[in-house]
Order: C-alpha cells, then structure tokens, then sequence
C-alpha cells in the first residue's frame, strides 16, 4: 500500500512541477475536471488529439516555409490553428512561442518564422514527452489501485 | 356677522393663496372699526348712565315733593279741622267755651298733631262798631302789630284773641295792621280755603315760614258763595305758622340717603323774584330737577329743586367694559391674524417642499437612470480595454511586463463587476429589478456556489461547510440566480475576512428554526455560546442577528404560520470566525458603498455596494436580513426568504438522489464534532449512504468489529482524529483491513486543504473539503469501483446540469481540439453534444424546424465564419417563419434557435457586436463556469 502513496506523491510533485516550469498552465486543471466517470478517458482523449494536431500543422509549416515564396496567410492561419489547440490543452510555451511566430508572420519576417518553428517544435516535443510521462504515471498509479487525488 | 363678511372676502379669493398683505389691510381695518366700535360703546353707555342718574334724580325730587305736601296737607288739615272746632265751640256757643288757656292747652297737646307748626293763633272779626265792646269784654285794646300801641280807628279789625304758647305775644294784636298778614286774612275769607303768606322770618326764631290763614264762618255756605257773601258770614281768621326749614330738613333727614341731592324750595308766586323757602346756594351738580309743590293755595305756587351734591362720577363701568371689549376684539383678530399667516406660511412650505421633492425624486431617477446607462456605456469599452490585456498577454512580454498587465487585467475584471454590481443596484432602486420563478434544486446551487470558493478556502485552510436541513424542499420556485447572488456575496464577503476557522453556511425552514428555539428555552439552553462550533473557534451567536427579524415575532409558540402550505420560508445563515465587523461601522454596513473603512477597502477590495444589493434582493425576496458581528470572533449574517415549495404540484420532480449506486450503503464517521458531523452526515445522507458517528477511533474500531451482521462500506475520518495518535492510526488501519468477514472497508480522510497532503498518513485516501454530494460521490465511486449505470452522469447536479441537461446543442469549431473541449465541458452538464467542424455544416444541421436547442458558435473559421453562418441560419428561418404563418402556432423556439458565439478574441465578443450579427450572446473560450451559467439561463429555464 505504501508504494501507492509513494506514487501518488510522485504524481502529484511531477504535476506541481509541470505547472511550475510553465509547461501548463490552469487549462490544464478544468480540462483535468471535466474528466470523469462518463469519460474516464477525456484528457488523454484531447491530448492526443492535440498531439495529432500538432504533428499535422507542425508538417505543413515546415513544408510552407521551405518553399521559396511563403505564404505567409497560410503559414499564420496554422499557427492560429496550433495556438487555440495547445491554449485549448493548457500548453502554455507552445501558446507563447505561437504568439511570436505570429507576430513574425505579420512581418513576413523568414527568419524570425523558422527560428520560432524550431522552437515550436522544440516546446512540442518537451511537452509532449512531459505529458506522456505524466500518463504514464497515472497508469501506473491507476494499475496499483490508487486514484488519482479528488478535488 | 362681520366674521361672515370676513370670511367671505378670504373664501371669496379662491384658492386660498390671500396675500399676506390683503390679510394685513383686514387686520389694520378690523382694529379701526374696533376703536370706533369702543367708542360707540362708550358713549352709549355714559349716556344711559347719565339718563339713569336723572331718572333717579327725578323720582327722588317726586318723591321728596310728594312727602313735603304730604306733611303739609297734613298739618293742614288738622288746622281746618280746628277752624271747625273754634266755630263750634266758641261762636256757636254763648257763652264761649273756649278761653285762652282751654286753647293753649288743647294746642299745646294736639302739637304733635302738626309737626310743621310751630304755633297756631285765633283771630276774631271785630267791626269798628264793635271795637269798644270787645275790648271791654277782652280787658286790652286792639294793638298795631307793627308798632305794639293801640291800633288807630279802621274800618274792621282781626285781633287774635286765642293763641298756642309758643306764640303767646301776638293776642290782642290786629292781625290786619300787618301787610302780609291783612292780604292773607282777606284772600282767605274771600276763597273760604286755606291761604299761604309769602315766606317771611318768623319772629322769634328768625327761620324762615309761612302762615297758613283758614276763615271761619258763622254759618255753612254753599260752594259757590260770592266772596261779599263770605265776607259777611266771616267770624274770624285761624292761622298756623309754618316752619318749612324745619320741615324740609326733617323730611331730608327721614329719607336719606347715599347719594346726597341738595334741596331748594322757593315760593315761585312771583314768577321773576323766586324766593327761597329752604336750601342753600351750595354748589353742586349743574344738571337740577324741579318738582312743583302743592300746598292747598292756589295763589302760591312753590317748587322744589333738587341736584346732586357731587358732579357725575366718571363712568368707569362703561369705560372699563368698552376697553376689555376692544382688547378681546383686537386679540380675537390678531389671532385669526396670526392664524391665517400660519396657514399661509405652512402653505407656501408645503408647496416648496412638494416641488423640492420633486426634484429630488427627478434627480433619483435622474441619478439611477444615470448610472445604469454609464454603467452599461463603459462595459462595452471595458470589454474592449480586457480583450486588449488578453491580447497583451498573448505577446512576448517579460516577467515584470506580465506582472503588470495581470494587474491590470485584474483591476479591469474587478471593474467589470462593480459596475455590474451598480448596474443591479441601480435597477433596484429604479424598481426595474424583477424576479424570475423558476424551479430550482437549492441543495445543487448551493453545491454549485461550494465549489466556486471552493479554492479560495483550501488555499486559505479555511473550513467551508453547507448544511440544508431535511425540511427544505428539494425543488423550489424562485429566482436562483438572484437567491446564488445573495449567497454568494455573502460568502465572498466572509472568505474575504476570514484567514481561519470556517465559515459555514446552514439552510433551515423558518417554523424549525422557531421550534428548535423554544426547546431550548424549555431545557434552559438559551446560551449557545458555550456549544463547539464547526472549526472549534468561538464565534458569534447566530440568534442575535435574527433577533428583529418579523417572522419570528409573527410566530406562535408552535410557529403555526402554515397559513399557505405552498410557500416555503427559509432562513439562511452564513457563519465564519473572521475578524468581524468594527462596532461603530454597523450601523451603516447595508448602506450602499459604505465599507468598514478606508483601510478595509484597500486591503480587500469591492465596493461595499454588495450587502446593500444583497439587502434589496432579500427584500424582493419577502424577506428580512439581519446579521451579529463581533470583532476578532466573527460574523453571522441571516437573511430570510420566501419560496414556493415546487414539491406538491411537480411531485418528486427530479428528486432522485445524485447516485442511487450507493442507496443502502454503510458508512463510519469518526468526527468528535457534532457539528461538522452533521454536515457530512447531511451529504452522505443525500447520496442515500446510511452513516454512523462516534466521536474517537478505538470506538470506531470497536463498531467495525462488533457489529458482524451490518457492513460497514466505508470509514471517513476527520483529519483531526487521524493526526492525533499516527501509532492509533496506523493500528486502526491495520486492523480493518483484517475484518474477517467480506471486504474490508474504505477508508476516507476529510481534510481542509492540499497542504496536508505531503504528510505520510497512510493508505486512505484523501478527500479535501469542502463536502459537496457530487464530489463526494465521484471520490467514492473512484475508490469503491462503483460503475455508473448507463452513461448516466453521476452526481453533476450543478445548477448548470439542470439548465442543460438532456438539451441537444450543436458545437461548430473548426479546431478539433478546441471542440472536444468544448463537447467535453457541455457533457459533463449533461447536454447532448453534437459537433461540426464548419460553418457550412452547422447551416446544413440547423435548418428550421431545429432540432436543437442551441447553438455555441466559434466566430474564427476558415471559409464562413462564426458570423456569416448565423446570417445565413437567420435568413433560413426567417423564410420558414414566413412559409409557416398560417395556421402554424408552434414553439417559437423551433424556429429560432439561440446561436452563442464562442471566441478567445474578446475583443470581437462585445454582446452588442454579437447581437447586432445576430447571435444571442457569447462564451469565452475556456468556459467559464459562471459566464457559462449566465448565458444560458437566459434562454433555458429550467
């Protein structure tokens, strides 16, 4: 029984630590409250779908920017796209770097785009594996018998 | 009479608006006609006073006149009665039997006979013929009365022969020597009556007199005797001698009296040379009265004058009594003066305080009106300055700049909902406030309101706790939002001022209240100070701020005032051990924007107009609130409201319990506090778990073990008791693990805050206050491996879960992720969620009639967006109106659906935008639980 506490601890300091490094922010949390029994899956359900998302935009961004004449309406209708997901999810370095590419967008400035691509990628990766980790946890915990703490 | 005509002329003027000045000129001639009337008076009286004095001078004149002849006529009479005597006794008779003494003495006694006489003497006609015999017979001569010697040779004489005593000198003396005398004695014969001398002075006593002569005859002569015939049938001449001084004096004497009149008698024979018979010439009032004297001689005429000694007095009467009457009258119209003034005055006060109401009231309404449009004029640039900040937020800011636009966004939603706050109580006092009458479950929105504060309090490690008592209605009629607003504010300001301690939220029906107050008179518990509160902290007695509240005067002993079963009377009491209200900041605390202090409002923000709202609602509400404040203990606040009870007419109207998978469960409480026992035994109670409370772990063990045929499902222990002894509860843990028969229990820790939880307190699991039934059966399930039964949403009975439970709702958003959100928050409040990922979809799923009952739109899409898809959608249903007219009476809201824009760009999401493009109103994007609540309620009530 202990190693259930234990988990549940470890969870509970990854979570906090999350949120510390500003990974996620409260979204995080209300998507976390609408999960419940008539959707026990809801917030892995939405992750991966945002994880979907992303992998999908993140293609077709680095597709348009490679091209010789950027099409800078389209390239920044993705990035509006990626923003409302990951701001839809609570990933918050992902929603800032996306405002930045915005704003670069408006400028058509090339560089400044793919150097935020390249962050935007880098921030996606970082929490995706973050948010992997912390699903599996959950699992584990979730496997051992214990619950996730209730608020 | 001139009251009348006064009256009139004021009356006559109308509107009763007389000038002062016209009253004044009435005043001013009121007093002249007085004077003249004082006057008028005066004279009046005077004179009647003088006429009166004459008429009394006049019958004491007659009466004093009258008296004097009286007398006269009197001695008169008896001298006559003499005259008759002396015929008979002494011509008659030869001889005489009348000589000088028999005379004497009969005149001596029979004096008192005649008062006024002083002497009576009888004289003889003696012829000259005769002369010589008489004196021989007589033995004296006949003497001249002037000169005393022997009267010289006439033709007849009249010597007195018989004289009274007191006139003894004048026998032998010839009457008709004398001029006075000689006229009288031939008047007398020639008339045969009396006759009067003219006054003369007596002889001795030098008074003033008259002689009275009578004739005496020989023989009896007819009435109509010539006077030679008289002449010749003379015998001789009887004279009395009048003393008038001393008669009129005598008389005066007998009849006087206060008011002195002076006498004067005179002889008026002689018309010119009056001569005066008695009286002096003393001075005395100028006014005299003359009364004429008859003495029997119609030859002589006499008078009496008669006046007053003393000069008319001054008439006081009349002057005294004219005076007061002027004063009276003068009083009497300055009075009505003065009373008219006043009228006047108080009028035209009247009128100004009519008009300056009027201008207050304008200005009041006026000064509302003003508000609710500057309050609703500056949410729309508001809206615009916090969708800028969220904007702001979005780029690349550094710490220092993200603290300060947080700030900022932070004052802005705080300005937001003071003017929301002024919007309301404007609306209030402009009357515009309306409560609506919806069915409600009380128990979720309280739940609904738990878990709005819900963090504040954990963060806090405040205890928060609700408790509704059996009584209340599941369901009841009223205006839940209006009701949460009141609750919620009062909550709010309680978590504000409170850092420890608890505050804990009851709901009783009014008549329980009322009865449990008179059991505890009865078992003299009347002190409640001493009972344990929820956190243990002291706090103030509840009852005091109910003290003045009708309700419970109204009520009888039994509260009997189930005069209307239908309406519902709650009181609600809010309880927290803040720091409580400053004494002197009472008073004042319902007062719109009236905070504790200055301080207070900077430390913890708000306006302070919220209990002033709060105050109105409950009024709204038929209610009354009332609240005790002790500071450094805490405050209560109690308010209570009308309902009506929904229950009787929608029976069991949604009334099942949140999660009927735990119906006839057992449960364990181990809680020393009956009151925070109470709270839990309230929520497991709702969720249909039977629970059991003992106060300590070794008898709860003792339970567990001991009662082998009742399962206990469940063990919830207080934080308080786990910490106590860890060893105890480390035991305890293991020992109900090993109870022998079935499965072993759950354990639940209830505790106030997320701080607690790093410590190592074993395998139970947590659950962190405050209690709601929802909750509490999600952490449940989790733990007891209960399965929901068919999909069914469990234990979401917010008050949002009934506004959009089972309502079909269409989710148009081009993002994916966005719209699983969005699909995921509108199911968990039970609404059955469709979604489409395009404008043109949404037009193709909303064509009239709808299907669904509403709409939540994102604005941003590519290809149509938000705002041109609804324009389509409107289009379409206003041809489908126009088609269906005839004879089509359908629910409106078939053919026009509620479309909600759902948009992260606040600045687009203006309400006026959004209703101006045809939308119905607008979500954030992150729901928002509240803005969530406040949208929809306006188009679905439950």
């Amino acid at each position: 029984m202990d190693v259930v506490t234990q988990m549940q601890r470890q969870l509970l300091q990854y979570t906090s630590s999350l949120f510390k490094e500003g990974f996620l922010d409260d979204q995080f949390n209300q998507l976390q409250q609408l999960q419940d029994e008539s959707n026990p899956e809801f917030v892995v359900e939405v992750v991966t779908l945002f994880f979907e998302d992303a992998e999908r935009l993140l293609n077709e961004l680095s597709k348009s920017l490679e091209q010789e004449s950027i099409h800078f309406r389209r390239v920044d209708a993705h990035v509006h796209q990626l923003k409302g997901s990951s701001s839809s999810i609570g990933a918050q370095r992902v929603q800032r770097v996306c405002i930045a590419f915005r704003n670069f967008c408006e400028q058509q400035n090339v560089e400044g785009c793919l150097k935020s691509l390249q962050e935007i990628k880098q921030e996606y990766s970082l929490v995706k594996t973050k948010l992997e980790t912390l699903f599996k946890m959950e699992k584990q915990l979730f496997a051992a018998g214990g619950s996730s703490v209730s608020r | 009479m001139w009251v009348k005509w006064w009256w009139e002329k004021i009356s006559g003027n109308g509107s009763m608006k007389v000038k002062s000045g016209c009253v004044r000129r009435v005043f001013y001639s009121w007093i002249v006609f007085c004077t003249v009337g004082g006057l008028y008076g005066f004279w009046h009286m005077s004179l009647n006073a003088c006429e009166q004095r004459k008429e009394t001078l006049i019958s004491m004149c007659d009466e004093r006149a009258r008296m004097v002849q009286d007398q006269f006529n009197v001695s008169m009479n008896h001298i006559q009665a003499m005259s008759i005597l002396i015929k008979t006794f002494h011509h008659n008779m030869n001889p005489s039997s009348i000589d000088q003494t028999t005379f004497s003495r009969y005149t001596e006694r029979t004096a008192f006979e005649r008062p006024l006489t002083s002497g009576v003497a009888y004289a003889v006609r003696v012829l000259h013929s005769e002369r010589e015999q008489f004196e021989r017979q007589q033995g004296w001569t006949i003497k001249n009365m002037d000169t005393l010697h022997p009267s010289p040779v006439q033709d007849e004489y009249a010597p007195v022969i018989f004289a009274q005593d007191t006139i003894s000198h004048v026998i032998s003396l010839d009457v008709l020597s004398g001029k006075e005398d000689r006229e009288n004695v031939l008047r007398a014969r020639e008339s045969g009556k009396g006759v009067l001398t003219a006054p003369f002075r007596l002889l001795k006593t030098n008074r003033l007199g008259v002689i009275l002569t009578f004739a005496v005859y020989k023989r009896s002569l007819p009435s109509n005797a010539t006077p030679d015939q008289r002449i010749q049938a003379t015998d001789g001449y009887l004279g009395g001698v009048f003393d008038v001084e001393s008669l009129v004096e005598k008389l005066l004497q007998q009849l006087a009296s206060e008011q002195a009149v002076i006498v004067n008698v005179y002889d008026t024979t002689n018309n010119t040379h009056p001569i005066i018979m008695y009286g002096s010439n003393v001075s005395g009032d100028s006014f005299s009265y003359v009364s004429t004297l008859n003495f029997g001689d119609p030859l002589r005429k006499h008078e009496m004058h008669c006046r007053f000694k003393r000069r008319p007095p001054w008439p006081w009467l009349a002057f005294n009594t004219c005076v007061g009457g002027f004063v009276i009258c003068v009083l009497l119209g300055y009075i009505f003066y003065a009373t008219w003034n006043r009228v006047v005055k108080a009028e035209e006060d009247r009128d100004e305080m009519t008009e300056l109401k009027k201008q207050a009231e304008a200005a009041d309404i006026a000064k509302s009106q003003f508000l609710a449009t500057v309050s609703h004029e500056i949410r729309t640039p508001m809206n615009g300055v916090l969708g800028m900040l969220h904007m702001l937020m979005d780029t690349d800011l550094d710490v220092t700049q993200q603290e300060y636009v947080r700030t900022a966004q932070g004052s802005g939603k705080a300005l937001v909902s003071l003017i929301n706050e002024v919007l309301d109580q404007a609306k209030i006092e402009a009357g515009k406030l309306e409560l609506e009458a919806s069915l409600f479950d009380l128990r979720a929105l309280l739940d609904d309101v738990l878990s709005l504060f819900s963090e504040k309090s954990q963060a806090k490690g405040i205890e928060l706790a609700v408790y509704v008592s059996d009584k209340v209605p599941e369901v009841l009629i009223g205006d839940p939002g209006r009701f949460r607003q009141i609750i919620t504010n009062l909550m709010g300001n309680s978590i504000k001022f409170t850092e420890k301690g608890h505050i804990y939220v009851t709901i009783h029906v009014v008549e329980e209240v009322v009865h449990s107050i008179e059991i505890d008179k009865e078992l003299g518990m009347e002190d409640s100070s001493n009972r344990v509160s929820l956190s243990g902290f002291p706090v103030a007695d509840s009852r005091r701020s109910w003290e003045g509240f009708r309700a419970f005067s109204q009520v009888g002993p039994l509260g009997s005032f189930s005069s209307d079963a239908d309406l519902i009377n709650l009181i609600v009491s809010v309880e927290d051990t803040g720091e409580g209200i400053p004494l002197e900041a009472q008073s004042r605390i319902f007062t719109p924007f009236m905070q504790v202090g200055p301080s207070v409002s900077r430390r913890h923000g708000g306006t302070g107009i919220g209990l002033s709202i709060s105050k109105c609602l409950v009024g709204l509400m038929n209610g009354e609130i009332g609240f005790v404040s002790v500071p450094k203990i805490g405050s209560t606040f109690t308010f209570t409201a009308l309902f009506t009870n929904a229950c009787n007419n929608h029976h069991q109207h949604q009334s099942n319990p949140p999660s009927s998978e735990f119906q006839g469960m057992r449960a364990l409480l181990i809680d020393p506090r009956p009151v925070r026992a109470k709270v839990c035994r309230y929520h497991m109670q709702r969720l249909g778990i039977r629970i059991k409370v003992v106060s300590d772990l070794s008898q709860g063990l003792s339970t567990i073990t001991e009662e082998g045929n009742q399962i206990i499902n469940m063990v919830l222990i207080e934080q308080q008791v786990w910490d106590r002894d860890s060893c105890m509860s480390s035991g305890f843990v293991d020992s109900t693990s090993r109870v022998h028969h079935g499965v072993p229990p759950k354990l639940f820790i209830l505790v106030n805050s997320n701080a607690c939880l790093g410590e190592s307190i074993g395998n139970p699991r947590v659950i962190i206050k405050p209690l709601r039934a929802s909750m509490l059966a999600a952490s449940l399930q989790r733990a007891m491996g209960v399965t929901c039964r068919n999909g069914e949403v469990p234990a979401t009975s917010l008050s949002l879960g009934h506004l959009l439970g089972g309502r079909k709702i269409l989710i148009v958003d081009d993002n994916g992720v966005n719209r699983t959100v969005a699909a995921g928050a509108l199911k968990k409040y039970g609404a059955d969620v469709v979604c489409v990922s395009s404008g043109k979809e949404a037009i193709s799923k909303l064509k009239p009639p709808h299907d669904f009952d509403a709409c939540f739109m994102d604005i941003q899409m590519p290809e149509m967006d938000g705002f041109e898809a609804t324009k389509k959608i409107r289009e379409m249903e206003r041809c489908a109106r126009s088609n269906k007219r005839e004879g089509f009476v359908d629910k409106l809201s078939k053919w026009d659906v509620p479309i909600l824009a759902m948009t992260a760009d606040v600045i687009q999401a203006t309400h006026e935008e959004c209703v101006r493009r045809g939308m119905d109103g607008y979500v954030s994007k992150p729901f928002e639980a509240e803005q969530l609540y406040r949208e929809v309620s306006r188009f679905f009530h439950s």
